[in-house]
Parts: structure tokens; C-alpha cells; sequence
């Protein structure tokens, strides 16, 4: 069984970002850059697939900027097989992605698609089930566990309720969630060999869609800042705080 | 044209998070109908029907709509979708599995977790953990939007008297099927409803403390929560968790325990209206949007917390 995981690079998320004083953007030049956690899991979570036989060859495939080959090398070091660049200075939008990655999927062939939820960048949480949506096939999205078996999986989800449990025909695409597994750091030996490992570079054109986001995103701001209060000097006085505001 | 709301429910009850779903959809629009697929649905239907502004109810029963799966609902949201200019669903977990299939479907890009519509193609949402406010503008005609449920008032139920219309639903698409759901029983109230909401943090220590949290949940009738830290500790379940990758909420009083304040969890919390902090860090981010803090042992205050509100309710029901 082939594995296919896009992997995004996102700012790192312990990075806070700043808005550009004019409001136009966020400006991202030099910062620490990293693969989204949610598709580190993903990556994570073929690999073992592959140590455990159940998957033949995992490839990875990231789309932007010239540098997602960074990424992808992180991806290839945890033991992805191959890599696929899509590079494009766009900013490009989930729907456009998925388009791209249908195409991928087209020339590629694999049983099974898994990424991560979200990026932690934009957080629109779309890109997987619009994948889905464009291949015709099935999605299991939030997944926290996950058990492959012949022509079907089944996934536990992380839903609002719960958990919900849902069996999937293959192929598929399923999106994961926190608790699926813990992703390794990749040693240096593993480092080293993921630089000799494949990456073959594309753009958008190649795979005949047109990266032109739909959404324009036209102002940024800070959010509507929260004054912060007073410090309390005990448990006694914070119970008179509340119980003055009326709200306990 | 009018605008269609997916409604989320249990075949008993329209979720809340519908009302403000419809709340959104009436700023877009003033014909709203609302998608009611269920299996012995009718109650919910006739609920639909009674919400403030809505003007028609589209009701479409099946077995398989007992526990829908997004690939079946997807076909019954495109069989209805030429009606309608603008789609919406509440960004829960329901609405995020469902709307994008459904976006890409009819080549629109969504915009997700929409906090305020500016005008019928111009809307809010929040990047970055919260940190970004952004305003976004689409080029497509039509709207594909989840709602984010805290930014919206819950539409009034018992009002009105919309038409409810039968929609035979599609055949099973055959590509997934619902097994089962394991539900966490809990007397507590809802998490992203409730009044008051207590939440735990890394700083907690371990799941048997856990229950300190909760027993000062349980005094205040409280919902309770955790930090992602807290969660990936192994301290909580996943559906406790508030922030940007858990649930949205907005209480009245949200109160943090051995949370430090990442600007993940913050993402999650920060529109309640009274913040709570406890933590024996003072300079814990947390600090920085608690309208209360205390620095002090958790260990130690929290006990004293419990029984000092123990006190007040007594003093009250003697007076």
C-alpha cells in the first residue's frame, strides 16, 4: 500500500507573529519556520505503517514557497520515502491546494491520504475533507486512532460529544488529531540520509491548476484587546471579587 | 436568493449552536431555511420551524440519517444547494467535517469559524491561534461559511411557524458508515454553553488531581475544561479541551488553574466575560487577560477556594 502525506510549512507555533503596521499582512520574513504539528502526526503515523509492513512506501508532498523542501527533508528524516515539491510563491488557499493534491493523487496511485486537521497558521481546518470531496472517496477527519485492514479503516474521531467511530472504504482520506501518536525527533543518522533521498520539484502548472486564491484577505488586525485586571492578595477577597460581579 | 443552515442535532433537539448558526445567516440574508436530515427527526424539525426568522424547513428522513456520516449529508446538502447563494453550518466538529466536502463540491472556497459579517461577501475570522483578526473577501458568488457559535447570539426558539417541507433523501453513498459514539455521561452542564467554566492546566500534575478541578466545578455547577497541555499529559479527555485545536467557549466566568496561558488556550477562552486565573507563576501569560489572579499554590487554594463558596452559599440560603 502506498501512503501519500502533505505536509505544511507553517510559522512555528510557539513564534508570535506581528501584523504589519499598515494592517496589510502578517509579517513572516524571519521566522522560525516549522512543519505544522497536525501533519507531523500524519507523518509520524505512516511511518509506522511502513515499520509495521502495512505500508509499502509513504511519500510526502508540501506546496509554497521554494523552502518547503526544508520541510519535506524533516518529513524524509522521520522516514518518508520520497518527496514531492510543489513550489509556488502564491499564497495559496485550501481549495486550490486540494486541487493540487488530486493531482498528485492521480499520477500517484496511493490507498490512503493522511494529514493533519488544521494548519495552525490559517486554521481552516478544509483542506482534507475538500480532497476528499474532489476524489470522490471517503474521509475520516480528527482521527485518534486509527486501524487498517483489508479495503476498509476504522477510525476513532475526536468530535465535540466524544468520540465517534466510523468505518471508511479505501481509499481515503483521513486527517488526524492530537492524540493519535507522538511524533520522533529524527536522529542524525536518519538527518543525513533523508539529504540523499529523493524530492522532485513541481509547480501548480504542472499539475494544471491555476494557484489563484478566491478569498482575498484584506485587512489584519490585532484582536480586540482584553484589559488585564488586578492581582487578588487571597482566596477571600477574589470569593467578595466574584460574588460582588454578581457571578457566583 | 435565500440562505440555507445546516442544522446540527440528536434526532431530539436542535444543538444551540444552530441558533447562532441561524443568527449569522439572518445578518447575510432575510430568508433563512434551515436543513433538518434525520432519522424520527420530526421534533426537531417542528423546533427549527418555531426559530425566530426562519421562513421555510427543509426535513429529510432516512435511516442513514440517524447518525449521518459528511459523505451522505454532502449529497443531500447538493441536491437542495441550487436554491440557495450562502451555506452555513456552526464550526463544531459537525460543521468542520461536513462544509468543506460540501465547498469543494460546488467550487467554492469556504471561509471558516466567521466571528462578524461586514457585508454579504466581506467577513471576520481569526488566524494564527487567535492572534490575527482578519478581515476576508470572496470572489465567488456563492458562500460556503461555518459560524463561529460564540460570536453570534442564539436565535429565539418558539416564535415562529415556518413551512416544513418533505426532501427525499439520497441513497447511502456506501463510502463510510457511523459505528458508534462513546459519549462521556456527565451531569455537568455542556462545555460550550455552560455559565461558568473550570478549567485545568499542565500545572495541575496529574489526573487524580484532576478531581480538585472538578469538585470546584462541581460547587459552581460548572462545566469543565483543560488545556491542550493538560490533555496531551494524559490529565483530561480530549473533549475537555478549549483553544485554538479544542472548543471555543465564552462563559460568564471562566476560571484557569494551573494554566499558564498559551497563546493556543487563550485563542479558546479569551471572550468570557469574567477570567479567573490561579497560578503560582506570576508572570504566567495567563496573568495578562485575567480580569481576577492570584498567585498562589494551586494545591493549597484551590481546597480553600471550594470551601470559602461553600460558605457564601450557606450564609446565603440561612439569610
Amino acid at each position: 500500500m502506498k501512503v501519500l502525506v502533505p505536509v505544511k510549512r507553517v510559522v512555528d507555533p510557539y513564534v508570535r507573529v506581528r501584523i504589519r503596521a499598515d494592517g496589510s499582512g502578517v509579517d513572516i520574513a524571519n521566522l522560525k519556520m516549522a512543519m505544522n504539528p497536525f501533519d507531523e502526526i500524519a507523518v509520524e503515523e505512516a511511518v509506522r505503517w511502513k515499520e509495521r509492513g502495512i505500508a509499502e512506501e509513504v511519500v510526502t508532498v508540501s506546496i509554497g514557497e521554494p523552502k518547503v523542501v526544508e520541510t519535506l527533508r524533516t518529513a524524509l528524516a522521520m522516514g518518508a520515502d520520497r518527496a514531492i515539491a510543489v513550489q509556488t510563491e502564491v499564497a495559496v488557499q485550501p481549495l486550490e491546494v486540494a486541487k493540487m493534491l488530486r493531482a498528485i493523487v492521480e499520477r500517484e496511485q496511493p490507498r490512503v491520504v493522511i494529514m493533519g486537521k488544521q494548519a495552525v497558521d490559517d486554521d481552516s481546518n478544509q483542506t482534507g475533507q475538500m480532497l476528499a470531496a474532489l476524489l470522490g472517496w471517503a474521509q475520516a477527519t480528527f482521527a485518534s486512532r486509527i486501524d487498517l485492514s483489508d479495503g476498509e479503516a476504522e477510525v476513532a474521531r475526536e468530535v465535540d460529544e466524544g468520540i465517534e467511530v466510523v468505518r471508511v472504504k479505501l481509499p481515503a482520506v483521513i486527517t488526524v488529531d492530537l492524540r493519535l501518536n507522538e511524533p520522533r525527533y529524527a536522529s542524525l543518522p536518519n538527518i543525513m540520509k533523508a539529504k540523499r533521498k529523493p524530492v522532485e520539484t513541481l509547480t501548480p502548472a504542472d499539475l494544471g491548476v491555476d494557484p489563484t486564491p478566491r478569498l482575498e484577505y484584506i485587512r489584519f488586525e490585532e484582536p480586540p484587546k482584553r484589559q488585564a485586571g488586578r492581582k487578588v492578595e487571597s482566596v477571600r477577597e477574589l470569593v467578595e471579587e466574584l460574588v460582588k460581579r454578581g457571578v457566583i | 436568493m435565500p440562505a440555507l443552515v445546516i442544522a446540527q442535532h440528536d434526532n431530539r433537539r436542535l444543538d444551540p449552536a444552530t441558533l447562532a448558526t441561524v443568527t449569522a445567516a439572518r445578518v447575510l440574508d432575510s430568508a433563512v431555511d434551515v436543513l433538518v436530515a434525520g432519522h424520527g427527526a420530526r421534533a426537531v424539525a417542528e423546533e427549527a420551524a418555531s426559530v425566530e426568522g426562519v421562513r421555510r424547513v427543509l426535513s429529510s428522513e432516512a435511516e442513514h440519517f440517524a447518525n449521518p456520516v459528511a459523505e451522505d449529508l454532502t449529497e443531500l446538502v447538493l441536491q437542495v444547494a441550487d436554491g440557495f447563494d450562502a451555506i452555513l453550518a456552526p464550526s463544531t466538529t459537525f460543521g468542520r467535517n461536513l462544509l468543506p466536502r460540501v465547498a469543494a463540491r460546488l467550487d467554492v472556497a469556504q471561509i471558516s469559524d466567521v466571528v462578524e459579517v461586514l457585508a454579504p461577501d466581506t467577513f471576520k475570522r481569526y488566524i494564527y491561534a487567535g492572534n490575527v483578526l482578519c478581515t476576508v473577501r470572496t470572489k465567488d458568488s456563492r458562500r460556503v461559511l461555518t459560524v463561529r457559535t460564540t460570536a453570534f447570539e442564539k436565535a429565539a426558539t418558539g416564535v415562529g411557524s415556518a413551512a416544513i417541507e418533505e426532501v427525499p433523501a439520497p441513497p447511502r453513498t456506501g463510502l463510510a458508515r457511523f459505528v458508534r459514539r462513546e459519549v462521556h455521561r456527565s451531569e455537568r452542564p455542556d462545555l460550550t454553553t455552560a455559565r461558568i467554566v473550570v478549567s485545568g492546566g499542565r500545572g495541575v500534575g496529574s489526573k487524580e488531581n484532576f478531581q480538585l478541578v472538578e469538585r470546584l466545578a462541581d460547587v459552581l455547577g460548572a462545566a469543565i475544561g483543560a488545556s491542550r497541555a493538560a490533555v496531551d499529559a494524559g490529565f483530561a479527555p480530549n473533549d475537555w479541551q478549549v483553544g485554538q485545536t479544542g472548543k471555543i467557549v465564552a462563559p460568564e466566568l471562566y476560571i484557569a488553574i494551573g494554566i499558564s496561558g498559551a497563546i493556543q488556550h487563550l485563542a479558546g477562552m479569551k471572550d468570557s466575560k469574567i477570567i479567573v486565573a490561579i497560578n503560582k507563576d506570576p508572570e504566567a501569560p495567563i496573568f495578562e487577560v485575567a480580569d481576577c489572579g492570584l498567585v498562589a499554590d494551586l494545591f493549597k487554594a484551590v481546597p480553600e477556594l471550594i470551601e470559602e463558596i461553600e460558605r457564601v452559599k450557606r450564609e446565603r440560603s440561612a439569610a
